[in-house]
């Protein structure tokens, strides 16, 4: 296998947790009234404990440290204003609806009282990153638990002042009601005491009651996004359109391979152009001027005078022979088991590098005020983002304040920091605030790509068809979801490392897209190996009732018992099924080939999907579409193309994602649970989508191919 | 010396002294922070920087700045008559359609640049017209609800 130069900066936080290296800053009690205006005193004593208790957190992991105080999640103003807090990003998924619903329920308030302040490392708890479906499970119920709080709390204050017992109250409307005596107190006349500012300064107890499903008024309904009307009016500032006073534009110049080092550069030529500001630190280079053009001029100057050495870097041609070598090396611990079966089959599966491709870029604005940064920028890890810019700057944590605008799409691809802190250096030799937006190419060059990956599969079948082994192997693209959901009486997985070619890191869903597209193509191998109808043989050794469900709700809704038999040359239908972070998915997809071109177009998709109490319909709604979608672009165009340290394909000509014309009739079925806990939903309705089209593809033409993308070109005839 | 142009944007003259050689993408955000037209890739391929000039879809990404003297151009900032949205909007909203909401601005101009030519377009029209326009949060299904309410139609599709 050949090594990279560039496996150093692999980033895959949801895998690794982030290295814990220096103490959080804490927000002080005058930047909190300062910023929210006076009202409630905030104090932090608690969180300030924490920090001590737990120290060197940088802060940004995957759990974050939440707040332990009511008052660093709610703030109620004496005007009556609620303002929640937390660390969570909005990148389009719906957590700042959500999130905003699960107070509004335990404070018994229309969700239009709340204001949400989101990923502003000034103002807000470290809830961790925004990524692993996490927000549902963990930052949803923390913040039912903070505002349950603060419900008791206002119960108490009020039965004080008025002097009754605390049970003959109750809470409605925003305000705490004494029924018999006939008389309410707004919120916002509970926070003109010192009495509420006391009890908020109270840890959260922990064990706190929250509503229950049955009575739930705000969760569970279709909150629309509470800034949706900026979006329609271009009023929002994503990250790349903040503008700051005396602000420039930046550009950097980049290595025209990875892992080429700068050895010369004369950065006279674009030092003359007017009004530019050229910083060079070792191979790092990059102008700041009036314009971007300008900027891009004066890169261009610089790069015509920059010398670079580089070092032979890997092919994508060349990737997959090596990763099939490693799988080869590693044998099967199954072999008994798999010579005793009747028939055993041994394929393996390709899922090729590709990138998240935001809409938005990444970008980020940097402000220097004397020795202290503010960096406004799109990222899913507002506290990790700080802790990597003080330790690029030489700050301290407490120096460094991160604020992340809603911003233009994330899908697991903006975990970290670099333009924030490429920002951050031209501001600082500039002088002046600076703007940095990459390039489309940049975003396709220098940002990190979801793995690809190599899984060879072998499983035998007994004599009665059934299934009784199973030995599954994944080369570099990852774990998530690698156990089969199946009952298989011998049954082994293996994630195997690789030295990776490209700098890798997280993707909605991480590599069980890659997992389940490998197990579900190849379910559906063994199934016509035991001449066997695809559901039927999967329902024969599935036992988990959750994915039975979605299982049978989806084929139920397409109609697979009819449309399965009647196969054409052209037509066909295929359904693959999954579960990963707690939730369900089955998806049934229906395929038109066109075998003189090469072609598959995906007509229909039906999805059923479960994950838990369903808190959003709406929302949820929109991200199962958004994911078949998405996922059908890694399951029949998106691959990155590389080349000894370049990117061939970085542009949307030659880089194609799904366009409207792509769309199928996408059906969905969401079964609410509202017996179960809600789970995330961003991720797991994007992992049988393409599993699903490859075996429609095989279910109308014979062929079948064993590659992400499914590339139609195996059926030209 | 950089020449002077006079755009007339959602309304109003604005001029501005510019290198020639500037995008109308550039101008717009950076000469008169109109930044809810947005990059997003600089070929026109993307639809983000999509705006209407004389009435008519427009990359802005692709256009020489200095091609515009004297042209009427709309942005997503002049849909919006006061507090009353434009139709477009309105349906955008009443759909939900929009995820991140990055390419909502240029979803709606370019809906609109098609329902100004076209009032009733079929859904083939819709996506021939809205090809070029990404999504990449996957949200065409909705899009294409707003865009049939915007034009007076049924939101469901007609399955075939």
């Amino acid at each position: 296998m050949t090594t990279s130069p560039r496996t150093d900066d692999r980033v895959d936080p949801e895998i690794y947790e982030p290295a814990e290296a220096r103490p959080a800053g804490e927000l002080t009690r005058r930047d909190f009234v300062q910023v929210l205006g006076a009202g409630l005193l905030i104090s932090v004593a608690g969180e300030a404990a924490l920090g001590q208790r737990r120290p060197g957190g940088r802060g940004g992991g995957f759990f974050g440290r939440g707040p332990t105080t009511v008052a660093a999640r709610l703030h109620i103003d004496r005007d009556g204003s609620i303002t929640l807090l937390t660390g969570k990003v909005e990148a389009g998924q719906g957590s700042r609806a959500e999130i905003t619903q699960a107070a509004a329920e335990e404070l018994r308030l229309d969700a239009g009282r709340i204001r949400l302040i989101m990923a502003d490392t000034g103002l807000v708890p470290d809830d961790g990153v925004t990524a692993g479906s996490g927000t549902t499970p963990r930052t949803i119920p923390a913040v039912r638990s903070a505002a349950a709080a603060a419900r008791e709390l206002l119960l108490d204050v009020a039965a004080e002042r008025w002097q009754v017992e605390r049970k003959a109250l109750r809470v409605r409307d925003g305000a705490v009601a004494d029924e018999a005596a006939k008389r309410t107190i707004a919120y916002a006349e509970l926070a003109q005491g010192e009495d509420l500012a006391k009890a908020f300064a109270r840890q959260i107890p922990a064990n706190l009651a929250v509503t229950p499903v049955s009575e739930w008024k705000v969760l569970g309904t279709s909150l629309a996004r509470p800034n949706r009307r900026e979006l329609v009016t271009g009023a929002h500032r994503f990250p790349s359109d903040v503008v700051r006073p005396g602000m420039l534009y930046g550009k950097i110049l980049r290595p025209p391979s990875f892992g080429a080092t700068l050895t010369s550069i004369d950065l006279a030529p674009a030092r003359a152009l007017p009004g530019v500001v050229v910083f060079r630190e070792g191979s790092f280079a990059g102008c700041a001027a009036p314009s971007l053009f300008q900027a891009e001029q004066a890169v261009a100057a610089l790069g015509k005078t920059a010398r670079w050495e580089s070092r032979p870097q890997p092919s994508s041609k060349e990737f997959f022979g090596n990763l099939r070598k490693n799988a080869a090396a590693s044998g099967s611990p199954l072999e008994a088991e798999l010579a005793r079966a009747k028939q055993v089959l041994h394929e393996s599966y390709e899922v090729a590098y590709i990138q998240h491709a935001p809409l938005e870029p990444r970008a980020a604005v940097a402000e220097w005020d004397g020795g202290k940064l503010t960096v406004w920028t799109g990222s899913q890890n507002p506290f990790g983002v700080r802790g990597e810019l003080a330790a690029a700057l030489g700050l301290s944590a407490e120096q460094v304040h991160v604020i992340v605008p809603d911003t233009g799409g994330g899908y697991g691809g903006k975990h970290t920091g670099e333009v924030a802190v490429e920002a951050a250096r031209l501001a600082r030799a500039a002088g002046h605030p600076v703007s940095l937006r990459w390039s489309r190419e940049e975003e396709f060059t220098w940002a990190y790509f979801r793995p690809a990956g190599l899984i060879e599969i072998r499983a035998g079948l007994d004599a009665a068809g059934a299934l009784v082994a199973w030995d599954f192997i994944n080369v570099n693209s990852g774990g998530s979801a690698i156990e089969p959901p199946y009952d298989i009486p011998h049954s082994q997985t293996r994630f195997l490392r690789a030295a990776a070619p490209l700098r890798q890191g997280s993707y909605r869903a991480l590599a069980a897209t890659a997992n389940h597209f490998a197990r579900e193509s190849f379910m559906d191998e063994l199934a016509h190996a035991a001449q066997a109808d695809p559901l039927s043989f999967r329902l024969r050794c599935l036992k988990n009732e959750r994915l039975r469900a979605v299982l049978q709700q989806a084929a139920q809704e397409f109609g697979w018992a009819e449309r399965w038999p009647r196969r054409s040359a052209t037509t066909g239908v295929g359904l693959a099924c999954g579960t990963e972070k707690g939730s369900y998915v089955a998806a049934c997809a229906e395929v038109q080939l066109d075998r003189s071109h090469g072609t598959i177009q995906v007509r229909q998709v039906c999805q059923a999907f479960e994950c838990g109490a369903i808190l959003n319909p709406g929302n949820l709604l929109a991200q199962v579409q958004g994911c078949v979608v998405m996922g059908l672009g890694g399951a029949l165009t998106e691959e990155i193309h590389f080349n000894d340290g370049m990117i061939l394909n970085p542009h949307f000509a030659t880089y194609a994602v799904p366009r409207f014309k792509d769309a199928p009739q996408i059906d969905v079925h969401l079964l609410n649970r509202a017996d179960l806990p809600p789970a995330g939903a961003g991720e797991t309705p994007i992992v049988a989508v393409a599993p699903a089209v490859a075996n429609a593809v095989f279910h109308a033409s014979g062929v079948r191919i064993r590659s992400m993308p499914i590339r139609g070109k195996a059926l030209e005839t | 010396m950089n020449p002077s142009i006079t755009l007339i944007v959602n309304g109003t003259a604005r001029t501005v002294t510019t290198g020639s050689d500037r995008t109308l993408l550039d101008v717009l955000r950076e000469d008169l922070q109109l930044t809810g037209t947005k990059y997003g890739c600089g070929e026109g391929l993307c639809g983000a920087c999509t705006v209407l000039v004389d009435g008519k879809k427009v990359h802005a990404c692709r256009e020489p700045a200095a091609g515009m003297d004297g042209k009427s151009i709309t942005t997503i900032e002049g849909l919006a008559r006061g507090d009353a949205l434009h139709s477009v909007q309105e349906a955008f909203l009443a759909e939900g359609a929009m995820q991140c909401g990055y390419c909502t601005p240029g979803m709606i101009l370019a809906a609109m640049a098609l329902l100004n030519h076209n009032p009733h377009p079929t859904d083939e029209q819709i996506l021939d017209w809205m090809n070029g326009n990404l999504c990449r949060c996957g949200g065409y299904t909705r899009i294409l609800r707003a865009i049939r309410r915007a034009a007076g139609q049924p939101v469901e599709a007609s399955r075939s």
